[in-house]
C-alpha cells in the first residue's frame, strides 16, 4: 500500500486479539512509512481531552496517526471525544479504532461506518475449522505451501492457543524451506503433549494396540500428564460417532454442521467403517472411567489409561 | 408453633419443636448447631429463623425489628456467611473467629451462620480446624450455626462439638402452599413446580416464576424418549451440557447484576452511571473475576440439577412398573413415562438411574462433564423411536 493510500479512518473490528494486534502493527508500519507520528491510546487509561490535544495541528506540520484500542471498554468521555473528532475531521489526522465486541461504543462505530472507515475484521478463531483456515491463510500470506496433513498436525500440536499457533506458523515459515508436511511439523512440534495424545489416539482408533501402548508408555515415561491424552481419545471417539451418525454429505458440509475441520471429518470417515455402534459405546464408557481415575479417583492413573487403551482397541472388534 | 419466624420453614414440624424448646430454655443453650438436610429443604431458612427467635424479645414473633432483620440477614449481630466459590478460605474463618469473640452489640446473642459448612474442607482441613478452635473455647453469648447437606460433610471434631438438627424433604403440598402464600403463585402452578422440583424450595420457586426454566426442564425430561442410536446419545449429551449452561447463565445474570448494584451502593457510586471512576472500576473488576470463578461451579451444579430432572422420568416409569400408588414427579409428561415403562424392564430402568448417578458422581469428581454425560447417555439408549 502506498503512503498516499493510508486511510483516514480505520476500524479494527472483532474479538480475535492475534488478528487485531497484527492489523494494528501493519497500520503502524504504514503510518511510519508515510512519515506520520504515531500516538497510541488505551481506552481504559484514557484522560479526557487527550484526543483533542493529539489531533490538533502540530507547529511543524506533518501527519498524525492516532490509534485507540478498546472502544468496547471506552468511558463516556472517550466516546464523546471520538465523536467530536469524527464530526470535525482534521485532514492531517489518521484515526484507527479497535473494538472487540459488544454494544459499548456503538455510536462511534456507526459514525465511523457512515464516514466509510476501512473495516478490518478480526473474527474469533475457535473451532478446529477456524484454526485450519487460519493456518492455511498464514502460509498463503507468506507465499508458502502446507499440505492438509501438515495443517492437521499443526492444529493438533499447538492449536489450543491461537497466539501459539500463529507463532508456530511464523517459526515454520522462517526455519524451513519448500512445502510443509506433517513430517516437518512433527520435527518442530512433535514433542508437545497434545501431539503425543493424538498419536496415541490415532493408534487406538486404528486398532494398533501395540503402537498405542508403546507410545503411551513412552509419553508417560517422559513425564507427560495422562489427563490430556484421555481428553484427546474422548474427542476422537466423539468425532467418530458424530460423523458416523451424520450419514452422507460432503466433508465441507459436514464439517460446518458438526463444528469440525474438514480433515477431521475425512479422518473420522476413514476409521468409522471399522467400528460398530456398540463398540463405540463400550469405548466411550472405558474412556470416561479412565478420566475419573486419572483425575484422582483411582490409585494408579497410568494403569487406568493403559486399561482404557486395551478396552478401546478390543471394542473395535465388537460387531 | 409454626407461625411467627417459623412460617417459611415448611414441613419441618419436629425441627421447629426442637428449636423452639431451645429458645424457651436459654440456660440449656448450645453454642454450636449443625443443620443438615437435602438441598432446597430449607437449612438456611431454619438457621435464620432460629437466629431471629433467639434475638426476638418475644421468642420469635416474626413481626418485630429483631425478627425482620435477622430473617433478611441485616441484623447487626447475625452474620450470614454464604459462599458461592468452591471453598471457604482459612483467612475468612479467622476473621469470623475474631468476630465471635466480641460481645453482641444490640441483641442478646452474637450469631454466625455458615451456609455451606461443607466447603470448609474443600481442599484442606485448615479452615475447619481454625473454626474448631473457636468451638473448643466457646464465648458466652456467641452461637455458631453451620449448614451442610449431610453430617458426613463436616469433619468429625466439629460434629462432636455441635448439636445436630436434621431437616427432611418437605412434602410437595407444603412447598406448594409456601409458594402460594409467600410468593403469590397460583395454586396449579405452585403444585406443578413443587412436584417437578421434587420439593426443592428454591428450585420450585424458580420453575414457577420463569418460563425459560420450565422449558429447559421439559427439554431435559423429553430427552429420555429420543435417545435411540449412538449418535442420538452423543447429541443428547451435548444438548444437556448446553441446556445446563443456559440455565446457569440465566440464573446467574440476575444475581450478578444485583451484586453489582449492591457493591456500587456500598461504595457510594451511582449504579445507573455508564462509566465509573477508576477506583470503583477496579473493585468492579474484582467482583467480575469472582463471579466468573463462581460460574464454573454453578454450571456444574446446573448439570447436576438437570440430571436429577432426567432421572425423575425413569423413576416415574419404575413407579408405573411396580404399580405403586406413589405420586409421579412428571404427571405432565405421562405419555413419555408410559412409553419408557413399555420399552424398559424394571431392571433396565434401575440401570438407567444408576448410569445417571454414576455421571453425577463422575462430574463431582472432576471428570469432563461432556464425557461423563456421553458415557451416561450411551447407556440410556432405547431400542426404537417411541414417537412421544
Ligand atoms: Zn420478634
Amino acid at each position: 500500500m502506498s503512503p498516499a493510500a493510508f486511510p483516514a479512518l480505520t476500524l479494527v473490528s472483532g474479538p480475535e486479539e492475534v488478528l487485531a494486534d497484527r492489523a494494528i502493527a501493519t497500520l503502524i508500519d504504514q503510518a511510519r512509512a508515510s512519515g506520520a507520528d504515531v500516538v497510541r491510546l488505551e481506552a481504559t487509561a484514557y484522560e479526557p481531552g487527550a484526543l483533542r490535544i493529539h489531533a490538533s495541528p502540530s507547529l511543524f506540520g506533518g501527519e498524525t496517526c492516532i490509534i485507540v484500542r478498546g472502544l468496547h471498554e471506552a468511558s463516556d468521555e472517550l466516546q464523546a471525544d471520538l465523536l467530536s473528532l469524527l464530526a470535525a475531521p482534521a485532514s492531517e489526522v489518521h484515526l484507527v479504532v479497535a473494538h472487540a465486541s459488544g454494544n459499548r461504543g456503538k455510536k462511534v462505530l456507526d459514525a465511523m461506518r457512515k464516514q466509510d472507515a476501512v473495516v478490518i475484521e478480526c473474527p474469533a478463531i475457535k473451532s478446529d475449522r477456524d484454526k485450519s483456515d487460519f493456518v492455511h491463510k498464514e502460509f498463503t500470506r507468506a507465499r508458502r505451501t502446507i499440505t492438509s496433513e501438515g495443517v492437521r498436525a499443526l492444529v493438533e500440536a499447538v492449536g489450543q492457543d491461537v497466539r501459539e499457533l500463529a507463532a508456530a506458523c511464523a517459526q515454520l515459515v522462517a526455519d524451513t524451506e519448500g512445502t510443509i508436511t506433517d513430517a516437518v511439523v512433527d520435527t518442530y512440534h512433535g514433542g508437545k503433549v497434545e501431539a503425543t495424545g493424538f498419536r496415541v489416539a490415532d493408534a487406538v482408533v486404528a486398532g494398533r494396540t501395540g503402537d498405542a501402548l508403546r507410545l503411551l508408555r513412552h509419553a508417560i515415561g517422559s513425564g507427560v500428564d495422562p489427563v490430556p491424552i484421555v481428553a484427546v481419545l474422548a474427542m476422537q471417539l466423539r468425532q467418530l460417532i458424530k460423523v458416523g451418525a451424520a450419514g452422507r454429505g460432503s466433508s465441507n458440509q459436514l464439517a460446518s454442521s458438526l463444528g469440525m475441520a474438514p480433515w477431521q471429518v475425512d479422518k473420522a470417515r476413514r476409521s468409522v467403517g471399522h467400528w460398530s455402534p456398540e463398540g463405540l459405546a463400550v469405548a466411550v464408557q472405558a474412556v470416561a472411567a479412565a478420566d475419573a481415575e486419572v483425575k484422582g479417583g483411582g490409585r494408579d492413573p497410568v494403569y487406568a489409561v493403559e486399561r482404557a487403551v486395551l478396552t478401546v482397541t478390543r471394542a473395535r472388534g465388537i460387531r | 408453633m409454626s407461625g411467627g419466624v417459623w412460617r417459611d420453614l415448611v414441613g419441618q414440624g419436629p425441627t421447629i419443636e426442637t428449636l423452639s424448646r431451645a429458645v424457651a430454655e436459654p440456660a440449656a443453650m448450645t453454642h454450636a448447631w449443625l443443620f443438615t438436610g437435602p438441598p432446597g429443604s430449607g437449612r438456611s431458612i431454619a438457621a435464620r429463623a432460629f437466629a431471629a427467635a433467639l434475638e426476638c424479645p418475644g421468642g420469635g414473633c416474626g413481626e418485630c425489628r429483631e425478627c425482620r432483620t435477622a430473617l433478611d440477614g441485616s441484623h447487626a449481630d447475625v452474620d450470614v456467611v454464604s459462599t458461592e466459590g468452591l471453598s471457604i478460605k482459612v483467612e475468612r474463618v479467622r476473621q469470623l473467629v475474631q468476630l465471635a469473640a466480641m460481645r453482641p452489640s444490640v441483641g442478646r446473642y452474637r450469631i454466625i451462620i455458615i451456609e455451606d459448612a461443607d466447603r470448609l474442607t474443600a481442599y484442606t482441613d485448615a479452615p475447619a480446624n481454625a473454626l474448631l478452635k473457636a468451638l473448643e473455647e466457646p464465648t458466652p453469648h456467641t452461637i455458631w450455626m453451620l449448614c451442610a447437606p449431610s453430617i458426613e460433610d463436616v469433619i468429625i471434631t466439629i460434629r462432636s462439638r455441635s448439636r445436630h438438627v436434621r431437616l427432611r424433604t418437605p412434602p410437595v403440598e407444603a412447598v406448594a402452599e409456601l409458594l402460594q402464600r409467600r410468593d403469590g403463585i397460583e395454586a396449579p402452578m405452585a403444585l406443578y413446580a413443587a412436584r417437578a422440583a421434587q420439593s426443592h424450595i428454591g428450585l420450585a420457586r424458580r420453575l414457577a416464576r420463569d418460563d425459560g426454566a420450565r422449558i429447559r426442564r421439559h427439554d431435559v425430561v423429553s430427552m429420555a424418549t429420543r435417545i435411540v442410536g449412538v449418535g442420538d446419545a452423543i447429541g443428547a449429551a451435548a444438548d444437556l451440557a448446553q441446556i445446563s449452561d443456559e440455565e446457569s447463565k440465566a440464573s446467574a445474570s440476575e444475581r450478578d447484576a444485583a451484586e453489582r448494584t449492591r457493591l456500587l451502593e456500598t461504595l457510594g457510586a451511582d449504579p445507573s452511571a455508564r462509566t465509573q471512576p477508576p477506583h470503583i472500576r477496579s473493585q468492579l473488576a474484582a467482583l467480575e473475576r469472582e463471579q466468573k470463578t463462581r460460574s464454573t461451579r454453578h454450571a456444574r451444579d446446573m448439570i447436576d440439577r438437570a440430571l436429577i430432572d432426567l432421572a425423575s422420568i425413569y423413576r416415574d416409569a419404575l413407579v408405573l412398573h411396580l404399580h405403586s400408588d406413589v405420586d409421579l414427579v412428571n404427571p405432565d409428561a405421562l405419555d413419555k413415562v408410559r412409553a419408557l415403562a413399555g420399552v424398559f424392564s424394571a431392571e433396565q430402568l434401575l440401570a438407567a438411574m444408576d448410569a445417571i448417578t454414576e455421571a453425577r458422581d463422575r462430574i463431582n469428581a472432576n471428570v469432563t462433564p461432556l464425557l461423563a454425560l456421553e458415557a451416561m447417555a450411551l447407556q440410556l439408549r432405547i431400542p426404537r423411536d417411541l414417537g412421544v
